[in-house]
């Protein structure tokens, strides 16, 4: 590489010769030129430059020692490199930086809650809403790819939803999250619950300005998911294996399905609960109040 | 396999090189994805072509370098390669931090610039 202009002589980069340069190389000399000097002539380096030069000519012989360089030009579109290294998701990283800068002032508890389609988030958020609310006050912010259908449901409980209904997209991101805070104006001290797209991989990668993400296993998809979609378990700090009143009906492995959990995240909180029969909610609900600080 | 923040993905990392290329065309990208950042090099390929059309990057170059995924067990002290970002050391600890292979970055660009 050119240490003076920064421009690559990589294998990659095509090196071309516009024509207009061409005729100038191929231009008669003039009877002044060739007097001025004896055996001018030109050369294309191998960096796509030409140099017009003469050699004083000894005994038959040129060197090119002591050569009068006449003229040198660049001819070829040069190659600039920029050193970047930035972080690809920037963008959203500094918009969830607002969101939990927003959270921490107002002493609200923002969960993340993620899991595969069906695993029950929905049931588990709203049993948590109408066992707490008289305690604490709680939002939600919906995901999902359509319907309003979740957010009716929290609006059952009278707790202030937000939905949002990401298309085509498969998660949430920081930027849609700033913008349902406009609508949905969470109270300070409180809880907010953001119930992410269905979907145990790219929600992972998306920094929401969370306090935690907060994953959800049921009994009923398979010890092995841990280990399965491992980058969802190692992001999230707390997991919730829910429908465990059906653990009777199933050959599910509890032990192993915790093992898993806790080998691709050793410092992963876990918690076994029922959002029908109640079961093990205690331990969650103590979680959520201290966490929350209130 | 879901191509969709991938997507996404190839779209910042377009946005990221416009926002840098000074007006200049883009000859060429280049991206480290380490090997734990659950990033498919091959879906982003797959993206990049339909996302450069119309842009300054439209017949750029894609260079993806993937870093190997690297982990240091916090029981012994020690460094193991990691193919998941998880894993379990010799000594049968899975205490470990990972201390490469997350990368998802732009490292850097080559503009044309043409100089006579």
């Amino acid at each position: 590489m050119c240490i003076d202009c920064g421009c690559s002589t990589g294998a990659n980069i095509k090196i071309s010769k516009p024509e207009s340069i061409e005729n100038q190389i191929e231009k008669p000399q003039t009877e002044q030129q060739k007097y001025s000097f004896a055996n001018a002539h030109s050369h294309i380096l191998s960096d796509g430059s030409v140099v017009t030069h003469s050699h004083k000519i000894t005994k038959d012989k040129h060197s090119h020692y002591n050569e009068e360089v006449v003229e040198q030009k660049s001819l070829r579109p040069t190659t600039k490199i920029v050193s970047l290294e930035k972080n690809v998701l920037t963008v959203n990283d500094n918009l969830a930086l607002e969101n939990r800068n927003f959270f921490r002032k107002q002493n609200i508890l923002a969960l993340n809650l993620v899991s595969s389609p069906g695993a029950g988030k929905t049931t588990l958020l709203v049993r948590t809403i109408k066992e707490l609310q008289t305690e604490i006050s709680f939002s939600v912010i919906e995901g999902d790819q359509s319907t309003t259908k979740d957010a009716e449901k929290i609006k059952a409980t009278n707790c202030d939803v937000v939905q949002i209904n990401t298309d085509t997209a498969c998660h949430l991101e920081a930027k849609m999250i700033q913008e349902s805070l406009n609508h949905l104006k969470p109270k300070k001290n409180s809880i907010l619950a953001i119930e992410n797209v269905g979907n145990l991989v790219c929600p992972a990668l998306f920094d929401l300005g969370e306090y935690a993400k907060v994953v959800i296993l049921s009994v009923t998809e398979g010890e092995d998911k841990p280990i399965k979609y491992p980058h969802m378990f190692r992001a999230s700090s707390v997991m919730i294996l829910t429908k465990i009143d059906l653990l009777p009906y199933l050959d599910f492995d509890v032990t192993s399905c915790i093992n898993y959990a806790l080998n691709v995240n050793p410092k992963l909180k876990v918690f076994q609960v029922s959002a029908v029969t109640g079961e093990g909610l205690k331990d969650w609900f103590n979680w959520l109040k201290k966490s929350s600080k209130i | 396999m879901s191509f969709m923040h991938e997507l996404g993905i190839t779209r910042n990392i377009i946005a990221i090189a416009i926002e840098h290329s000074q007006g200049a065309k883009v000859k060429k990208v280049v991206v480290e994805i380490g090997k734990l950042a659950a990033i498919l090099p091959d879906a982003i390929r797959f993206c990049f072509e339909a996302c450069a059309k119309d842009t300054p990057l439209e017949h750029s170059i894609l260079e993806i370098r993937e870093i190997p995924g690297l982990a240091y067990c916090n029981q012994c002290k020690t460094r193991i390669s990691l193919s998941q970002p998880f894993g379990i050391c010799n000594c049968g600890s899975s205490q470990l931090e990972i201390i490469q292979g997350q990368e998802l970055q732009v490292k850097e660009l080559e503009l044309e610039e043409q100089c006579v």
